[in-house]
């Protein structure tokens, strides 16, 4: 009890250092302590205003997102391998993207892209609602996101399949890969009230989301409407998550492990995991954006790429541990 | 003091029907015990009585009031459930489950202490209210979450097959607290299979068969061999050894039971 009421502090302590850390590092060297200079240079205000300021916030909704969305899933199917990827939102939303990639309007506006993945993510999840039905189970509603992912997914390669020049099809690639890298403020700003509001759908699950550790007939009798709790979770999950993908691109496995890591230090209770999971998946996010600039490469790893190199070998080991637990 | 009461209920799956025209009324200070064999319906009607299902006829009152029409919150106060087969997702500690039934009083419900330790006593696991649910005996399990339930503070307390795959000991441990709580001013329902058991705690059975009520009253009355024939189909000994009145089905109805002697 006591470690669980530390844990949070302690987050959003290491989140606010980070942010810090991720308006500071880059090649021009210009920190937020050059403001504080008696002649600033003009420049350094619009390096820190147009690209590490949007960066940074960028980063903390992407992360806060998917942690958030990773850990309300995992706790609505009671699941720890669940993960935002699963209801197929990252992948519609990518489809979305690359659709306004392929048409070229990324050249005649900087939204372009980040609107054509927000409207992705709309259409996958519109079709997931229609396929799952509204009372639907949470067994149907994991096979309509698996439906909707895989279309996303093989529209998606169509895409590139059919892409008109090797340029396109290398932005493109490149997009998919997630990144914080060059987003305008624009861009952050059109992703901040998506996240907002599907972060707060979010937290307002955790007492739901405590009840139904019990399993969904006892959460029912102890006044939670399984119903209610499983579109609150879709919904806020589709808007967080579909809204700062759709301008990052897909970020894997922050979702997925972040949830993981926390769990035993907030008592593995699924409702306080939230906040400690919208805190550690903002903290796991600016770690791994601070590092792909720091990295020497010719050029940036790209932030989803970082993440996956390090959470697929996590997910190994969470598989085999989970097949120890199995197997006598 | 609530009465929690179904009338005239009747409860379809698709088209089949698995409850006629049953009526039943769990009174404050009783602990009714509902019989049955299996698929006779107990469970759908403990569902029912709880608000998980809706019944295609008939209405379930708390204090003359419908069930349906009622706030999920209040009805959540008001009704305490303890499924058949209860599971925890979670590595949660006894404490932290027996928490969770405070969830329908209030938002800060963690900081309850009070209702919390009263149900983690009454069910005999201060001592272990730090472990792991997933850690603990059958017996252990099933306190564990009658104390979620506890400690809700619910008028009526509903438990299906509470004292399944217990030992003994622990079934009349389950028993006892069942016992204790409806003393405490509590309408309790149990589901049992141990007729011996509800014989001994029961103020009212309520015997099933069919999705119909077979027979109703106390123990002594209708656990007869003839009941037990004609529900159960069963040939069944009873009698009475030191006191305490001894229930047990030794053949199919209509075989001769093989031997009888040491039995009597």
């Amino acid at each position: 009890m006591s470690g669980s009421r530390r844990a949070l502090p302690l987050l959003a302590v290491l989140c606010a250092a980070l942010a810090a850390a991720s308006a500071s590092v880059g090649p021009s060297g210009v920190t937020p302590l050059t403001l504080l200079a008696s002649n600033v240079e003009p420049q350094a205000l619009l390096i820190l205003a147009e690209i590490r300021l949007p960066r940074m916030l960028l980063g903390l909704l992407v992360g806060a997102s998917l942690g958030l969305s990773g850990a309300a899933l995992q706790g609505l199917l009671r699941n720890p391998l669940a993960d935002p990827g699963l209801l197929g939102i990252s992948g519609s939303a990518a489809f979305g993207a690359v659709v306004a990639f392929y048409f070229g309007l990324g050249a005649a506006t900087a939204l372009a892209v980040p609107l054509g993945g927000l409207a992705g993510a709309a259409v996958g999840m519109t079709i997931l609602v229609t396929v799952a039905g509204r009372g639907a189970s949470t067994l149907m509603l994991i096979l309509a996101g698996l439906a909707v992912s895989s279309i996303a997914a093989a529209a998606t390669a169509l895409a590139l399949n059919l892409s008109p020049n090797p340029f396109a099809l290398a932005e493109i690639v490149f997009w998919l890969m997630g990144s914080l890298q060059d987003r305008s403020m624009d861009q952050a700003l059109l992703a901040l009230p998506f996240a907002v509001v599907g972060c707060g759908l979010l937290l307002s699950t955790a007492r739901g989301l405590d009840a139904l550790s019990l399993g969904e007939e006892a959460a029912e009798t102890l006044g939670v409407s399984p119903t209610a709790l499983r579109w609150r979770v879709v919904a806020g999950s589709a808007l967080a998550v579909g809204g700062t993908v759709a301008v990052t691109g897909a970020v894997g496995f922050v979702g997925l492990v972040v949830p993981h890591l926390l769990r035993p230090l907030v008592g593995h209770r699924p409702g306080p995991l939230l906040a400690a999971s919208a805190v550690g998946g903002a903290v796991l996010v600016l770690t791994a954006d601070v590092l792909v600039r720091l990295v020497p490469a010719p050029q940036e790893i790209k932030l989803g790429v970082a993440t996956a190199l390090v959470g697929a070998p996590f997910f190994l080991h969470l598989v085999l541990r989970r097949r120890h637990e199995v197997t006598p | 003091m609530t009465v929690l009461r179904g009338a005239a209920l009747t409860v379809a799956a698709g088209r089949r029907v698995i409850l006629h025209d049953v009526d039943i009324e769990l009174r404050p200070g009783c602990l009714t015990v509902l019989l049955g064999p299996n698929g006779a319906g107990k469970s759908t009607l403990v569902k029912t009585l709880a608000g998980l299902l809706t019944p295609s006829t008939g209405v379930v009152t708390l204090d003359e009031i419908p069930l349906a029409g009622m706030p999920r919150q209040r009805r959540a106060r008001l009704i305490g459930y303890l499924p058949q087969q209860p599971c925890c997702a979670w590595a949660l500690t006894v404490r932290q489950v027996a928490e969770i039934g405070r969830l329908p009083w209030d938002g800060r419900y963690m900081q309850n202490t009070g209702a919390v330790d009263g149900a983690l006593a009454a069910c005999e696991l201060v001592g272990i209210a730090d472990r792991h649910v997933s850690t603990l005996s059958g017996g252990e399990f099933m306190r564990a979450m009658l104390a979620r339930v506890l400690a809700g503070e619910p008028a009526c307390l509903l438990a299906d097959e509470p004292t399944a795959g217990l030992d003994p000991l622990h079934q009349l441990r389950v028993m006892r607290l069942l016992r204790e709580s409806a003393s405490a001013g509590r309408a309790v329902l149990a589901v049992l299979h141990d007729l011996a058991l509800a014989d001994r705690f029961a103020d009212e059975v309520v015997m099933l068969d069919g999705g119909r009520v077979a027979a109703r009253g106390s123990g002594g009355d209708i656990l007869t061999a003839e009941t037990l024939r004609v529900v159960y189909g069963v040939e069944a000994v009873i009698g009475e050894i030191g006191g305490a009145r001894v229930i047990q089905a030794i053949a199919p109805a209509g075989e001769a039971p093989k031997s009888t002697e040491n039995l009597r």
